[in-house]
C-alpha cells in the first residue's frame, strides 16, 4: 500500500545514488523521445512522486503481459521502479486470495480515490450479459466499471486490452471488447503488443508518475514515443528491402544471409512498435533478428489480417481459383455474346434485298 | 472504421470483387471480338499474312519520323509512362507477390530505387500528356469524359503507390489501403473503358498488318 513516502526517499533508502537515478531518468526521457531538458524535470518529478497505487485487472488474457513486465535478466532500475509502485491488486502476483484480495482492491480504491492507476490486461467479454468471464462473483465488465470510476487514468496493457486481441478474433464468440470501447470518461493509454515491450510499459508509467499527465498518443491511443515508427522503418534489414533482396523461404540462401522477410509475410511495414530499436530480453534480439517476420502483434486485428505468412501487399484471401472461374465465365459469356452478334449478322444479311433503279423511282 | 479495417477490406472482399469484374470482363470482350470474327477474304493472297501481322504488332510501337519531330516531348512522355507502368506492375517486389497470389508464379524483382525512379518519371510524364491533351485544340475537341477518367484512375494508382512506399501524407497502412482501392477502381473500369487498349491494341495491329500483308503492302 502507499505509505506517503516519495520515490526519491525510497530509492535513497535502497542505496540507489542520485547519479544512478539521474542516469535512469535520462534513459527514460530519451526512450520517450523527450527533449534533453525534460530528463531533469522527469528526475525531479519522479523523486517527488508518492508511491503510486496501481490496481491491475486481468480479464480475458493469458498472463503473457505480466510475464513480460516481470521478466528482466538482471535487476534493473525498472524493477526498482516497479518495486516502488504499490501494486495493490494483481491476481498473479499478489499473495492474498479470495475475499482478502478483493478487500485489498476496495481498500486501495478508497484510500487513493481519484489518484490510482488502473492497468488492464485482457479484453472484456460483453456477450450474453457479460457472463463469459467472472471474478469474485462479478463479471469483468462490472469489475472494470467499478474500479475505473475513481481512477486517475487507465493503462490498457497488451493487444487484448488495447484492441481486443485474440479473444476478439473472428468470430469473436464472447463479443470481447477493448478497454477504450468501454471506458469513455477517463484517459486510456494503450500499450499494445503480444506481449508489450517492458520498457514501453515502464516508460509510460514513469511519464505519468513524473509529469502527472498522459504522454502524447497516436490515433490508436498508444504513446507516440514507443509506437511512432513502424518496425519496417527502423529494421536493420531495411537496406535489403530497398535493394530488392528477399528471402524466398525460411531455409534458402537469402534467409541465411539475413535478407528482408517481406515476401515471407513480415508485417513490419504496417506495424508500429519499438521492437526494432529497444529489442527484447535486455536488448538481445527481436523476432526479425531471429529470422522470422513480424506478426504485427501490436496492431488491431493482427489475428485476422489474412495469415502471418502472406505478404502485406498480397490479397488476404485465396484468389487464384476465383480468377480462373472469372476467366472461364467471361470466356463463356464472350462466346455467347459473339454468337448472338453473328446470328444478328446472318439475319441482317438474309433480310437484305437489293435496291434496283425501279425501287428508287417508286413514288409511294 | 480504422485504417487497418480499410486495409483488410481492400485486401479481402474488395479485391475479390474487382478481380472478378476485371478478369471476366476483359475475357468476355476479347473472346467476343474473336468469335464475331471477320468476313473471309476470297482474294488470292500476294504474300503471307501472319508474318506481316506479327511484325506490325511491334513495328507500330516505333513512332513515325514525322510525328516524332512534330511533338517529341509528348511522344517520349507516352513511352515513359507506359514503360513505367509495365515495370511497376510486373517488376516491383510487392506487386510480384500479388501475381504470385493470383497465378502461383513469381519472378525476380527490380531494386526499389529503380522502380521508384520510374514511378516519379511516369507521374511527370502523365502530367505532360494531360497538359498536352488540354492544350492541343484538336486533342481537346476529341477528348471525352472517359479519357480524363481513365487518366485520373491510372494517375491515382501511380501517385498513391508512391506516397504509400514513402510514407507520405498518410500512415503507410492507410495509404496502402487507398492505393489498393485506387487500383481496384482501375480494375473495375478496365473492361468498360479505353483501358481495354492494353489488349485490343495488339489484336488491331495484327489485323491491320495481316490485311496489308495479304495485299502485299508494307504496313
Amino acid at each position: 500500500m502507499s505509505d506517503g513516502r516519495t520515490l526519491g526517499q525510497l530509492l535513497a533508502q535502497r542505496g540507489v545514488s542520485r547519479r544512478a537515478f539521474l542516469k535512469y531518468s535520462s534513459y527514460l526521457a530519451s526512450l520517450m523521445a523527450l527533449p534533453p531538458a525534460a530528463s531533469r524535470a522527469m528526475a525531479e518529478g519522479l523523486a517527488k512522486a508518492p508511491r503510486q497505487s496501481v490496481i491491475w485487472l486481468s480479464f480475458q488474457e493469458c498472463t503473457g503481459c505480466t510475464e513480460s513486465i516481470t521478466r528482466a535478466h538482471s535487476p534493473t532500475l525498472e524493477d526498482l521502479i516497479f518495486d516502488f509502485i504499490s501494486l495493490d491488486y494483481h491476481h498473479t502476483l499478489q499473495a492474498a486470495s479470495g475475499e482478502a484480495a478483493e478487500a485489498a482492491r476496495h481498500e486501495a480504491m478508497a484510500a487513493n480515490k481519484g489518484k490510482y492507476i488502473v492497468v488492464v490486461d485482457g479484453s472484456v467479454p460483453v456477450g450474453a450479459g457479460a457472463i463469459y468471464s467472472t471474478i469474485a462473483g462479478i463479471t469483468n465488465q462490472q469489475m472494470l466499471e467499478e474500479t475505473v470510476k475513481d481512477a486517475f487514468a487507465v493503462v490498457a496493457v497488451g493487444t487484448c486490452a488495447a484492441f481486443g486481441g485474440i479473444p476478439h478474433a473472428r468470430p469473436n464468440p464472447t463479443n470481447a471488447m477493448p478497454i477504450r470501447r468501454l471506458v469513455k470518461d477517463k484517459p486510456v493509454i494503450n500499450i499494445s503488443g503480444c506481449p508489450p515491450i517492458p520498457e514501453a510499459m515502464a516508460g509510460t508509467l514513469a511519464h505519468v508518475l513524473a509529469f502527472g499527465n498522459v504522454p502524447e498518443l497516436d490515433s490508436h491511443g498508444r504513446p507516440l514515443a514507443f509506437f511512432g515508427d513502424s518496425i519496417h522503418d527502423r529494421c536493420y534489414r531495411r537496406p535489403f528491402y530497398d535493394k530488392g533482396q528477399f528471402a524466398e523461404s525460411f531455409d534458402d540462401d537469402g534467409a541465411r544471409k539475413g535478407w528482408c522477410l517481406y515476401k515471407l509475410g513480415c508485417k513490419g511495414p504496417v506495424t508500429y512498435n519499438a521492437c526494432a530499436t529497444l529489442k527484447w530480453n535486455g536488448g538481445v534480439s527481436f523476432p526479425i533478428q531471429s529470422g522470422h517476420g513480424c506478426l504485427g502483434c501490436s496492431e488491431p486485428h493482427f489475428w485476422d489480417m489474412g495469415g502471418f505468412y502472406k505478404p502485406v501487399s498480397a490479397p488476404s484471401d485465396e484468389v487464384g481459383p476465383l480468377a480462373a472461374i472469372a476467366v472461364a465465365g467471361g470466356a463463356a459469356a464472350g462466346v455467347a455474346a459473339g454468337l448472338v452478334h453473328r446470328a444478328a449478322k446472318v439475319k441482317a444479311k438474309a433480310a437484305h434485298t437489293t435496291v434496283t433503279v425501279d425501287d428508287l423511282e417508286k413514288t409511294s | 472504421m480504422t485504417a487497418v479495417d480499410l486495409l483488410a477490406l481492400a485486401r479481402g472482399p474488395l479485391f475479390q470483387i474487382a478481380l472478378v469484374i476485371f478478369a471476366a470482363g476483359v475475357t468476355l470482350r476479347i473472346v467476343e471480338i474473336l468469335v464475331i470474327g471477320r468476313r473471309p477474304d476470297y482474294a488470292e493472297a500476294r504474300q503471307g499474312a501472319v508474318l506481316s501481322g506479327v511484325s506490325t504488332m511491334f513495328t507500330r510501337s516505333i513512332p513515325r519520323e514525322g510525328m516524332f519531330r512534330r511533338n517529341p516531348f509528348v511522344i517520349v512522355s507516352g513511352y515513359i509512362f507506359h514503360i513505367g507502368l509495365f515495370v511497376v506492375i510486373f517488376l516491383s517486389a510487392p506487386h510480384i507477390e500479388v501475381w504470385r497470389a493470383i497465378t502461383g508464379f513469381a519472378w525476380p524483382s527490380l531494386p526499389t530505387p529503380l522502380v521508384d525512379f520510374l514511378t516519379v518519371a511516369s507521374i511527370a510524364a502523365m502530367l505532360v500528356v494531360l497538359v498536352n491533351r488540354m492544350r492541343d485544340p484538336v486533342l481537346r475537341f476529341l477528348s471525352t469524359f472517359q479519357d480524363y477518367l481513365v487518366w485520373a484512375a491510372t494517375f491515382l494508382a501511380f501517385l498513391t503507390g508512391y506516397l504509400a512506399v514513402h510514407h507520405m501524407l498518410l500512415r503507410y497502412e492507410a495509404m496502402l489501403a487507398v492505393h489498393i482501392i485506387s487500383v481496384e477502381v482501375l480494375l473495375v473500369l478496365f473492361p468498360f473503358t479505353k483501358l481495354m487498349h492494353t489488349f485490343t491494341l495488339f489484336m488491331a495491329r495484327y489485323y491491320t498488318g495481316a490485311t496489308f500483308g495479304r495485299k502485299g503492302v508494307e504496313s
